[in-house]
């Protein structure tokens, strides 16, 4: 061990802990190697904050909190580039206010993560309504790489899974978190440290004069050194060319912005992830993210009791749409049932990939409550009804 | 023969010129000086950290052949703080506007003043928007028409020094560019300054401030009013606010010590003041 650099036993508490959401995702950065962090205070995300504060100066990095949102997402950019995995975590309104941040991030290729725990209009009560915010909330072209955890152990497992993409494709990676799984306390098992994968940005290995900072492959990104190591590099949002110039030129911004879009869109194996649970034989399909996925579950389980073939696709990764998987059960199942905590947004999505071949049914309510299993079933059946 | 050049042209970013400036713009001219104080104070290049947000001051980093970033109105500070205190190596200075300081970013402002974050902010005061076209700023002088002033701002304008030092700024001055060593001079005193230090420079933008607020586009005579509304910490000494009002005072206001920000938390055992 070196001077300074923490010991893998402070970042990573192995072992088996019944743990708060909020702190799971906090374990989660550190055991990615987060070291900056800066926060907002807002309800139900503060103890994301307050977590990092006690814990960073264990294992020598910083916490910082601002002024408000905006302070903190740019902090974090700007740490990024200065050579920090950074992370900053708030709520749906303070999400708001970081979407200018995000499109910073999107538009100079700045690897960070961004924690939004979902909540119900300045009320603390579980919603999915994001969803669509997410993926659509900065401004300019771009994909974005939204991952919805559905437990503690996987605000843990895909915090760690955010700083490895966003490292690895320099983008921002949204962790959409909800009030039920950022409050609940669950099991959570942290493994060892050298059975966590940790992936770290690429960094130039040409002399400065040899390397141009946003050359790259028309679907991939370019290295990316740190402030202050010589590469002296202008990091702007506005439409800039391989060397970084920023003089307006309709095919050189075409260029980058196919490039940046590409770069996450090529690389669909490796950022989608989804999970299949009772779908071999499948003719009724549920389609869930986050938290939903657990009444879906049971749902699927009470349906399989009752002599239905249904099954439950669960996308952790809801941005880019798992269109592969969920086009597959659409010419696979004759319904699918799209269920989710909010007025029905992503359900728009499922009727999309699914072009017709099967009938999609939504089940969608956005009172606050996680769905109920037993109002799930009651849809399945009544979607039946007239069969 | 080949043409004579510029001894300081080696610190501009390679291929970034002709810069985007008007002519007379007061934002091209402490570019200047910026590279002359970096010069004579030998700064490591390839430690400086340039931070601009958005508007004609902001591009200033975006010529300067150092690590930069660009692009965002008005957090500017914000990026600072983030790049600051992952490495504190770095020498991070700031090229706002007016607009940009402290309009939009009035808030970063004040809070980074309080903290002592150790930074360098050159603020280029041209006492207008200038590459929006000329609208009203928080540092327009009363009664001036702009364009989104046409009949004459009813506000009081900011007085940016007063309100840095009032927060807690630990290195607060004020200078034109009519007097471009007194600038360069407090530049090298800003940037050696370990803590916040802020510079204010009133320029001239004569493309919009000039001919919207004082009748003229011609850049000498922007400077020149300038000139003629600016006066020493010494002359204004025992003169009343009356008298002062719509002048520009030039000098440092504080030039202090207090332990610099490293964070948002103190760490286990460390004392206040320990820093």
């Amino acid at each position: 061990m070196t001077t300074g650099t923490p010991s893998a036993s402070r970042r990573v508490r192995t072992g088996t802990h019944f743990m708060l959401g909020n702190h799971a995702v906090v374990e989660g950065a550190l055991a990615a190697g987060c070291s900056f962090f800066a926060g907002y205070p807002i309800t139900p995300a503060n103890e994301i904050s307050e977590h990092m504060a006690a814990r960073m100066p264990e294992v020598g990095g910083t916490f910082l909190q601002g002024e408000d949102e905006l302070f903190s997402v740019y902090a974090v950019t700007a740490a990024s580039l200065a050579g920090a995995k950074a992370m900053t975590a708030t709520a749906s309104a303070g999400y708001n206010y970081m979407q200018e941040g995000i499109e910073y991030a999107v538009s100079a290729e700045v690897p960070c993560v961004i924690v939004d725990v979902q909540r119900c209009r300045g009320e603390n009560y579980a919603t999915q309504a994001d969803i669509m915010q997410a993926r659509w909330g900065a401004a300019g072209d771009h994909e974005m790489v939204v991952l919805a955890p559905s437990s503690v152990q996987e605000l843990f497992d895909e915090t760690i899974r955010a700083f490895n993409l966003a490292e690895k494709y320099r983008i921002p990676v949204i962790v959409l978190s909800e009030t039920t799984i950022a409050l609940m306390r669950e099991n959570l098992v942290i493994p060892e440290p050298d059975q966590i994968e940790i992936v770290q940005r690429a960094r130039p290995t040409q002399p400065r004069d040899q390397f141009v900072p946003f050359a790259a492959p028309p679907d991939g990104c370019p290295p990316l050194p740190a402030f202050g190591e010589g590469y002296r590099i202008l990091h702007s949002i506005n439409p800039h060319d391989e060397r970084g110039g920023i003089r307006w030129n309709p095919d050189v911004f075409d260029r980058l912005y196919q490039r940046i879009t590409r770069k996450v869109l090529a690389h669909y194996e490796d950022i989608v992830k989804t999970e299949a649970f009772y779908l071999d034989d499948a003719e009724l399909g549920l389609v869930a993210y986050g938290s939903e996925t657990r009444p879906a579950l049971e749902a699927v389980e009470q349906a399989r009791a009752r002599g239905l073939r249904a099954g439950l696709l669960k996308l952790k990764t809801v941005w880019p749409v798992p269109e592969r998987e969920i086009g597959a059960l659409a010419a696979q199942c004759r319904v699918l049932f799209a269920v989710e905590m909010n007025i029905g947004k992503y359900a728009g999505e499922i009727e999309r990939v699914a072009g017709g071949r099967c009938e999609v049914v939504r089940v969608t309510k956005n009172r606050g409550l996680v769905h109920a299993p037993g109002e799930i079933l009651a849809a399945i059946e009544k979607s039946l009804g007239g069969r | 023969m080949s043409e004579p050049k510029n001894p300081l042209r080696k610190y501009l970013r390679p291929g970034s010129l002709p810069h985007f400036f008007c002519s007379g713009c007061g934002a091209a001219q402490v570019l200047n000086l910026f590279t002359q104080a970096a010069d004579e104070l030998q700064l490591d290049w390839d430690r400086l950290l340039g931070i601009g947000g958005v508007g004609c001051a902001a591009r200033i980093p975006v010529y300067l052949d150092i690590d930069a970033m660009h692009g965002i109105h008005g957090r500017t500070l914000a990026w600072a703080t983030g790049a600051k205190l992952a490495n504190p190596e770095l020498k991070v200075v700031i090229f706002a506007g007016d607009g940009d300081a402290a309009a939009i970013g009035g808030n970063h402002l004040i809070q980074a003043a309080r903290r002592n974050l150790d930074v360098t902010m050159i603020v280029v005061n041209n006492l207008t928007f200038g590459m929006t076209g000329g609208q009203v700023a928080p540092t327009t002088p009363q009664r001036s028409r702009s364009t989104t002033t046409p009949y004459g701002n009813p506000e009081e304008p900011f007085d940016l020094c007063r309100l840095v030092a009032a927060a807690g700024g630990t290195f607060v001055a004020r200078t034109n560019t009519y007097r471009p060593r007194a600038a360069v001079s407090l530049l090298k005193k800003a940037l050696q300054h370990e803590g916040f230090a802020f510079v204010e420079i009133v320029t001239p933008c004569p493309t919009y401030f000039g001919r919207k607020a004082i009748g003229s586009g011609d850049p000498v005579r922007v400077l020149q009013w300038i000139e003629d509304h600016s006066l020493t910490l010494k002359q204004a000494e025992g003169q009343d606010a009356e008298h002062l009002a719509g002048k520009f005072v030039l000098g440092t206001f504080v030039d202090t010590r207090k332990p610099v920000y490293r964070g948002g938390s103190l760490i286990p055992a460390q004392e206040v003041g320990d820093a």
